[in-house]
């Protein structure tokens, strides 16, 4: 069902560093997460280079209450550190997005990337071991091919079931700049990575070759005034895709009408308040993500302190703009001065549009009902809340006086920063990325 | 994160692919096979074992180790009499397939790769019973995996009679249409084609069902599959159906809304084109392929322009005067460069492809405006792609037009900023050549190629040395020694070594086209000087002159001009060029006489294998016993019963007899084999025994 009472979702799961705030380590602090198509599976990424599957349970008629509950399915080490000795660059490990691929048999594929690296995995499962190989003893170590007099047919065993996940491909060099984005197309043959200044479109089978398809690197590098922030496929059009700057603008290009899409189709902006105008003002219009509906008629951008959705038919201005803290207006330049100011915030659509998702700080995450023009702040975190309980609504106080379980705007914890959240393709289950510790929630079962 | 309880593993393992031709290996981490195998009782086969020598002696491997697997399938054993047999075929087939099995090392870690060589030797089996491996295969995920099963597929259906295709072969495809996975349908799209011909009405009426829903597939993969194979399918079809159900099915592929898959129906147009009448064409094929040439995506109208050719022959003169010619005027003036530059490139084959008698006029008034258009076109690409066939205009237009018309775009096209645009001019010069000769341009060309010549890009350079032998060939020596020859010299002192590699090149084949007396006159002299350069590079490059040339120039430029030259250099203070005299002197050894070998050239290498340098020492010593081989062969020609006259040294090293003077000048008789280290250790040995014997 839609988002009615938002305020309903429960609290089942939470993973992450049990121990206090000082063992956070920087390597545990998630960077992503990402649901699969059907929702099952949800895939989170951290700055160490790992990536975590959690596999929602099936129902279990000896634990009723598991049913919807997600548990860690594989983990493994996508990216490692490395570095760039043409250029004495360290290329971080950080896992920078994941995106999965549609399903195509019964394993399950994902793009993960970091900086400049984008890897296809293969997870699939095996409950069986074949045993007796010709050419290898049952270490695992080749045999030498002349001292084999006798063949032998492998005989398969039964064994514990095991995820694996093996790396199928390596899209690597093509990106000077960080790559802060990765799409797959809709024809489920291609993809798009984005850097700071150029997209490349990419064949899922092809590694040594990819097509560049926009390029806003001025040819001085003085005359660079903005940045490619965020790039994404439209869902169902094939040939359209968006990309967002920093400058808050958007662009939609149309791949069929030319190879290269520098030029665009379209143009979403939306005209400046005069009255707003401050210092700050180009920092926090800058857009950290663009998402498009699962519709395909709707798109959503973040920034710094609202999040807006955009009908592709009307570029002039957005036809939704929900508040996200605009609270925190007044304090743009101790933000600035904490450098919290350049926070990347995500955002998502629930599965029938209905709703969309966004974080803030002190754990808060907002959600915004489109049609009854309700919002509400939830605040993920393990003390104020109790497993199967429903998560209370917090205040923020803007005012002089501060009512009994309202927040003040001074006491809010800005390393407690809620940047990646996803929504269940279908379901009302939510996965929140509170620095090292996800967070999982779901509708109240009745 | 918390340490999960799910088993997980880094997937970094050492997993070597595996390749086919070394060492059998077929029988690894294979699950698809082996799941299959298990259906039979694999333990079973196990223990009775048969005690049978399974590798045979010249350590191949007997096909026993797949026969047990099928013979588990089917319940069976076979019998080693035909194994036999088989494995001798098996062996050159192997040899064969090695060769495609490139891709899927690329492709990646572990897992499907191996059952890549599994595919291939499947392949060769041709047994029905074999199609359970296979069909799994054709449903993996990996795409060089399932092309190779469906190719085998495909080559098994052939062998099937009607009756064991319709019972076995018929319901795999059926299941492969029908998977749950879109890998499988894929798959099955491609084998609708061959089973079709030869099924009976009711199964071809099935048949045909199934390859329509799979055009209507939900995934694009499908669709794009479906689309890819449409044109073969209309061509085993009978003509009422091509008309009643393919031309249908066409005309939606060509208007899916996904362009990867409106663009492979261009494809299928020319097959279905082939089969149908003009009057059907007119009707049931043009609409479609006149929106195709409008399409919103480029990639569609490029997908038209490169496919033009086989559309034109295709759909037969009337249609391409009135619709293909103005679609092409509209490609040329495509607002995409890469649409514009794939028809740029169709313009001379679409002139050859016009009927003989409408030729010029079609092309001098309904293309020749466009092309002019084309040759300052913004975009280098399409200019280049013009330039690569422009010439190819001038056979099609005659003598009087190419000067009057054509002749003004080629010097333009001899300015182009763009570098790539003069080569491809200049590299096509033999057109023009033999409709109005060189002359008329040679005043242009002249500064062209002299640009080319000095441009910053060394690859540019390149390409221009490469074509230099044609333009000699075009031009003439005299117009040569006067424009070019400088330029060929002073590549060869080019701070690149790719450009001193091939202007040396570049140096032989002029002499071929020139002759030997040219050489010794103009370019030996020129080289020979730069022995005396200060820069070691410039010394090194006469080393590598004389290599070249030696074999060129013959036996009496060697022996009196070069060869002192490359002995007086072997005192040179650079060891690189020291040792560069070694190689020269196992080089141009078989071009020397017995008296330059053993008087001159023999005692320089000793003393090179007397350097201090171990580089030095090395290339002597190789030299000494090539050389030493070769004289051996001057002074003892080998008995044609007898054994060779050197204890050890292996016979299948002469190939044949040679008697002094006989050398054919194809290079050194004697080459070292891989391992030069083996080899020569075996030489050096064959070569103290013949110098003992000629003391004596």
């Amino acid at each position: 069902g839609r988002v009615k009472e938002m305020n309903t979702y429960a609290w089942p799961t939470v993973f992450g560093g049990a121990g206090g705030e000082s063992e956070r380590t920087r390597a545990d602090i998630i960077s992503t997460v990402e649901f699969n198509y059907s929702g099952d599976l949800l895939a989170t990424g951290d700055k160490g280079g790992r990536v975590v599957i959690f596999q929602r349970e099936q129902e279990n008629k000896s634990r009723p209450h598991s049913r919807g509950e997600y548990n860690v399915y594989s983990t493994f080490q996508s990216h490692e550190p490395e570095f760039d000795y043409l250029k004495s660059l360290e290329i971080e490990e950080k896992i920078n997005k994941i995106r999965w691929l549609p399903q195509q048999n019964a394993a399950h594929f994902l793009l993960s990337t970091n900086d400049k690296t984008i890897k296809l995995w293969k997870i699939s499962e095996r409950d069986k071991r074949a045993e007796g190989y010709n050419l290898k003893d049952e270490d695992g170590r080749l045999r030498d091919p002349f001292r084999i007099t006798a063949l032998r047919v492998p005989i398969l065993k039964p064994m514990d079931l095991m995820v694996e996940a093996s790396p199928r491909r390596i899209f690597a060099n093509a990106h000077t700049y960080h790559i802060n984005s990765i799409s797959v197309n809709s024809d489920h043959e291609t993809y798009l990575s984005a850097d700071d200044l150029r997209i490349n479109l990419w064949h899922l089978e092809i590694t040594d070759r990819s097509f560049n398809i926009v390029d806003i690197k001025p040819a001085n590098m003085e005359e660079l005034t903005e940045v490619i922030t965020a790039a994404e496929f439209h869902p169902h059009q094939c040939n359209v895709f968006v990309y967002s700057s920093s400058k808050g603008t958007i662009r939609l290009c149309d791949m069929r009408s030319s190879a290269l899409c520098d030029r665009h189709s379209k143009f979403f902006e939306e005209p400046e308040d005069p009255s707003s105008r401050s210092f700050f003002s180009e920092i926090i219009s800058s857009i950290s993500d663009v998402k498009f509906s699962h519709s395909g008629r709707y798109m959503m951008t973040r920034d710094y302190l609202s999040v807006k959705v955009w009908d592709l038919n009307m570029e002039s201005r957005p036809v939704e703009t929900h508040q996200v803290h605009e609270y925190l207006r007044s304090k743009l330049c101790s933000l600035y001065e904490n450098d919290c100011i350049f926070d990347k915030f995500e955002c998502c659509w629930n599965g029938s549009d209905s709703a969309i998702m966004t974080g803030s700080y002190n754990n808060f995450f907002r959600m915004f009902d489109r049609d009854t023009r309700r919002d509400v702040t939830l605040e993920a975190s393990r003390e104020s809340s109790k497993p199967r309980a429903s998560l209370k609504p917090r205040k923020v106080c803007t005012g002089g006086k501060r009512k009994k379980d309202e927040i003040s705007v001074d006491s809010l914890d800005f390393n407690k920063k809620i940047l990646h959240t996803a929504w269940h393709p279908a379901d009302n289950v939510i996965a929140v990325a509170a620095t090292n510790n996800l967070y999982i929630f779901q509708d109240k079962i009745n | 994160m918390n340490p999960c309880t799910c088993f997980f593993r880094l997937g970094k393992g050492r997993r070597g692919s595996i390749r086919f031709l070394s060492p059998p290996v077929f029988l690894s981490s294979d699950l698809q096979l082996l799941q299959w195998g298990s259906e039979g009782s694999l333990n079973h086969r196990d223990r009775n074992s048969a005690p049978q020598p399974l590798l045979n002696p010249r350590g191949g491997l007997l096909p026993c180790c797949l026969g047990a697997g099928r013979g588990l399938g089917a319940g069976r054993g076979l019998g080693a009499g035909r194994e036999a047999v088989t494995s001798s075929r098996r062996r050159k087939n192997m040899a064969g397939a090695s060769g495609l099995g490139t891709g899927p090392g690329a492709a990646g870690g572990d897992g499907d790769d191996s059952l890549y060589p599994i595919a291939v030797l499947i392949d060769e089996l041709r047994n029905e019973d074999v199609q359970p491996p296979l069909e799994n295969l054709a449903t993996v995920e990996e795409t060089v995996v399932r092309d190779k099963a469906v190719e085998s597929l495909r080559q098994i259906s052939q062998e099937h009679t009607p009756v064991a295709l319709e019972a076995y072969f018929v319901p795999l495809v059926k299941r492969l249409a029908s998977g749950d996975w879109f890998t499988s349908r894929t798959s099955a799209c491609s084998l609708f084609s061959v089973c079709y011909p030869r099924a009976s009405n009711a199964v071809k009426a099935e048949i045909r069902q199934q390859f329509r829903s799979l055009c209507s597939d939900d995934t694009p993969m499908v669709r794009r599959a479906a689309a890819s194979k449409l044109g073969e399918f209309a061509k085993v079809l009978e003509l009422d159906s091509v008309k009643s159900e393919i031309v249908p099915l066409f005309t939606n592929l060509a208007s899916d809304e996904q362009d990867s898959v409106r663009l492979l129906a261009v494809e299928a147009c020319v097959s279905i084109a082939q089969l149908l009448s003009q009057d059907d064409l007119e009707t049931l094929v043009m609409p479609t392929l006149r929106q195709a040439v409008e399409d919103k995506s480029w990639r569609v109208r490029y997908m038209v322009a490169d496919k033009f050719s086989e559309l034109q022959k295709a759909m037969g003169p009337k249609i391409t005067l009135n619709d293909l010619i103005p679609a092409f005027q509209n490609l040329l003036k495509d607002c995409e460069a890469e649409v514009r530059a794939a028809a740029a490139h169709k313009v001379k084959e679409l002139g050859e492809n016009l009927p003989i008698e409408d030729r010029e006029t079609i092309i001098m008034n309904q293309i020749l405006p466009y092309i002019k258009e084309l040759v300052s076109d913004t975009n280098p690409h399409v200019k280049s792609a013009l330039a690569s066939v422009i010439m190819g205009l001038s056979t099609i237009l005659g003598k009087e037009n190419t000067i009057e018309h054509l002749l003004p775009l080629f010097l333009a096209q001899l300015k182009d900023e763009c570098p790539e645009v003069r080569l491809n001019i200049i590299s096509n010069l033999d057109c023009v050549n033999e409709v109005i000769g060189i002359r008329q341009l040679s005043q242009s060309l002249l500064p062209a190629i002299v640009e080319l010549a000095e441009d910053a890009k060394w690859r540019v350079r390149l390409a221009i040395i490469e074509y230099m032998p044609l333009l000699a060939g075009q031009l003439g020596v005299e117009f040569f020694d006067e424009k070019l020859n400088s330029l060929c010299m002073a590549w060869l002192v080019d701070h690149v070594y790719a450009i001193r590699e091939a202007a040396t090149n570049n140096l032989m084949k002029l002499v071929q086209k020139f002759g030997t007396e040219w050489a010794q006159n103009t370019i030996v002299p020129k080289v020979l000087v730069m022995a005396n350069d200060p820069n070691y590079l410039h010394r090194m490059t006469t080393l590598f002159c004389i290599n070249a040339l030696s074999e060129a120039c013959g036996q009496e430029i060697t022996t009196k001009q070069m060869l002192p030259i490359v002995l007086k250099m072997a005192g040179d203070q650079v060891a690189n060029v020291r040792f560069n005299v070694a190689k020269s002197l196992q080089k141009i050894g078989p071009i020397l006489d017995t008296n330059a070998l053993q008087g001159e050239v023999k005692p320089v290498l000793q003393k090179l294998g007397q350097d201090e340098d171990m580089d030095v020492k090395y290339f002597a010593q190789e030299a000494i016993s090539v050389v030493a081989q070769r004289l051996r062969k001057l002074d003892f020609p080998v008995k044609d019963s007898g054994e060779p006259s050197v204890p050890r040294a292996d016979k299948n090293h002469f190939p044949r007899p040679r008697v002094p003077g006989e050398d054919t000048g194809k290079g050194p008789v004697y080459q070292l084999h891989g391992d030069t280290r083996d080899t020569l250790a075996q030489l050096e040995i064959a070569e103290l025994v013949h110098f003992s014997q000629s003391r004596d």
